[in-house]
């Protein structure tokens, strides 16, 4: 069973780079990845770079319409994954609370669709 | 065709007391919530045809769960997708096999585990209860959605979206280990709670099945102590509901207004009930370990164990809500604790604390009752007096909203 840890936080939440708690934060995304690839439950997992480095694109009238953004500063926003295999979701939700930005943002954890869930 | 006698009621009395075990096994071995519902309801329907023909068996809570268990093996073979499911067939039919080889077949009992899902924080509270209500207690969709006072459709459709998540994101089907137990214990347990308070507190819905929820709650406690001894909130909790539902009969008055705890007749409550709080209370501590459940059982036992109200301990209660903010730092137990200074004596302390409580709790009634009824004690009746006025503002329900009318009447004098 697939599940996905999407990492969630505000601008103003997580600390600031070149601080100590930066670097406190960075080991710990180094030790939680070390523990998933351990484990054997990690199938892919990233952090991506800003919404203001973001282009968003979508169809209105057959046209395609691209933009700069989303800009939606003051809200959390999406900083990165997990790809986690794993049995059911108390073994996700383990796994979830070790990642640190789980210690200020938020992370939602959600079941990957497989092919039987679309009624193939 | 009627019914042979008495069978409808043999059946009803096998769905109360052994539901949530059958469907509880089913579930365990058909890996699903909504499969093995609708399977039980399945042997349900062929119950009442064979047994009206050929009589109750033997081993009724049995032959439910292999036809059950059959017909669930029906409804897989009608799925679209069956062949894929031919393991799982294969493991149905052996379980079926082995069954019917012994004379009466062990109905494993997977109640724990199913309470813990019910219960999962995955799924949000009102689900949890609903679920837990759904099937572990004995209540129907309908009179869930009646106690709730929701439709039976948009409660149905409640309990079959939770069903659903259970499904999809694989929430798991078990008894959590020791790394979780702490969280997942005080989910389960505060699900319980959930449904007694429902029942007792009577903020809205039928009174008739308000009273069963408080019945269920207790029923669900004993039942989790019966499957996991000596856990001191669990009987803590117990405790708590046991010397709470006591008192039940003096609450109110025939004409249904609520009586405060200083005015009740101690004679109408249920002593054999109390006294099965106390000595749980006590079995508890014993283990040695403090909780929330067990200082609110211990703050009930202090007021249900007094023959009269002007005896109780309040310098001890006011302890007990001290330790009580320690597991729960809110407003409200701190109010609580402002209520029992006054009762201790400490009006002005009291009266005080009250002050600083107001912003965080300007919404709730019983701060502005209690500021009612302490400021009408320090003889201010024009503070009073508004004070009463704003709780029964904020009353929602008939008898309360009575009582604090009847309060306020009586500074009028």
């Amino acid at each position: 069973m697939q599940y996905i840890a999407l990492i969630y936080s505000g601008p103003d939440a997580a600390p600031k780079p070149e601080t100590p708690e930066f670097g406190a934060m960075m080991q710990g995304y180094m030790a939680c990845t070390e523990t998933f690839k351990t484990d054997g439950v990690m199938l892919a997992g990233d952090a991506l770079h800003g919404t203001d480095k973001a282009t968003s694109l979508r169809i209105r009238g057959g046209k395609i319409e691209t933009m700069d953004g989303p800009f939606a500063e003051t809200k959390e926003q999406l900083g990165g994954y997990y790809l986690f295999e794993c049995e059911n979701l108390d073994a996700a939700l383990k796994y979830a609370a070790m990642i640190p930005t789980a210690a200020f943002g938020t992370i939602e954890v959600r079941p990957v669709m497989s092919p039987e869930d679309y009624g193939a | 065709m009627k019914n042979a006698p008495g069978l409808e009621a043999v059946i009803t009395q096998i769905v109360r007391k052994d539901r949530g075990r059958l469907l509880a096994a089913l579930i365990g071995s058909l890996n699903s919530f909504e499969l093995a519902e609708e399977a039980f309801s399945d042997a349900l329907e062929s119950a009442i045809i064979h047994w009206q023909r050929g009589g109750v068996p033997d081993n009724p809570q049995g032959w439910l769960l292999r036809v059950a268990r059959r017909k669930a093996i029906d409804r897989i073979r009608r799925q679209v997708r069956f062949r894929e499911r031919q393991p799982e067939l294969a493991r149905l039919a052996a379980e079926d096999e082995m069954d019917a080889n012994s004379m009466a077949p062990d109905i494993p009992d997977k109640r724990l585990a199913l309470i813990f899902t019910c219960c999962h924080p995955a799924l949000d509270a009102k689900s949890r209860v609903a679920l837990t209500l759904r099937s572990l207690g004995g209540l129907s969709t309908q009179e869930i959605a009646r106690a709730y006072l929701d439709k039976e459709t948009t409660m149905g459709q409640r309990l079959s979206r939770a069903k659903t998540k259970i499904a999809v994101a694989k929430i798991p089907y078990a008894v959590p280990g020791p790394e979780l137990w702490g969280e997942r214990l005080g989910s389960v347990l505060s699900v319980i709670y959930l449904i007694f308070n429902e029942g007792y507190s009577a903020s809205s819905g039928d009174a008739a099945i308000r009273g069963d929820l408080c019945e269920e709650a207790i029923y669900l406690a004993r039942l989790l102590d019966q499957l996991r001894g000596d856990e001191p909130e669990i009987i803590g909790l117990l405790s708590l509901m046991l010397t709470t539902h006591a008192r039940r009969a003096g609450r109110q008055s025939d004409a249904g207004t609520t009586i405060g705890l200083a005015d009740q007749d101690r004679g109408l409550w249920d002593g054999a009930m109390v006294q099965e709080g106390l000595s749980l209370l006590e079995r508890a501590m014993a283990l040695g370990q403090a909780g929330p459940f067990q200082i609110k059982a211990a703050i009930s036992a202090l007021h249900a164990s007094v023959k009269v109200a002007t005896r109780t301990d309040w310098p001890q209660i006011a302890l007990l809500y001290g330790r009580l903010y320690y597991f729960e730092p809110t407003a409200v137990v701190q109010l609580n604790r402002a209520v029992s200074l006054a009762e201790a004596g400490d009006v002005g302390a009291a009266l005080a604390e009250f002050d600083r409580l107001a912003p965080e709790l300007q919404g709730y009634q019983p701060l502005h009752a209690a500021r009612a009824e302490y400021l009408a004690r320090q003889g201010d009746m024009v503070a009073a007096i508004a004070a009463y006025d704003r709780a029964i503002e904020l009353t929602g329900n008939g008898a309360d909203r009575e009582f604090l009318t009847a309060r306020r009447a009586k500074l009028m004098h």
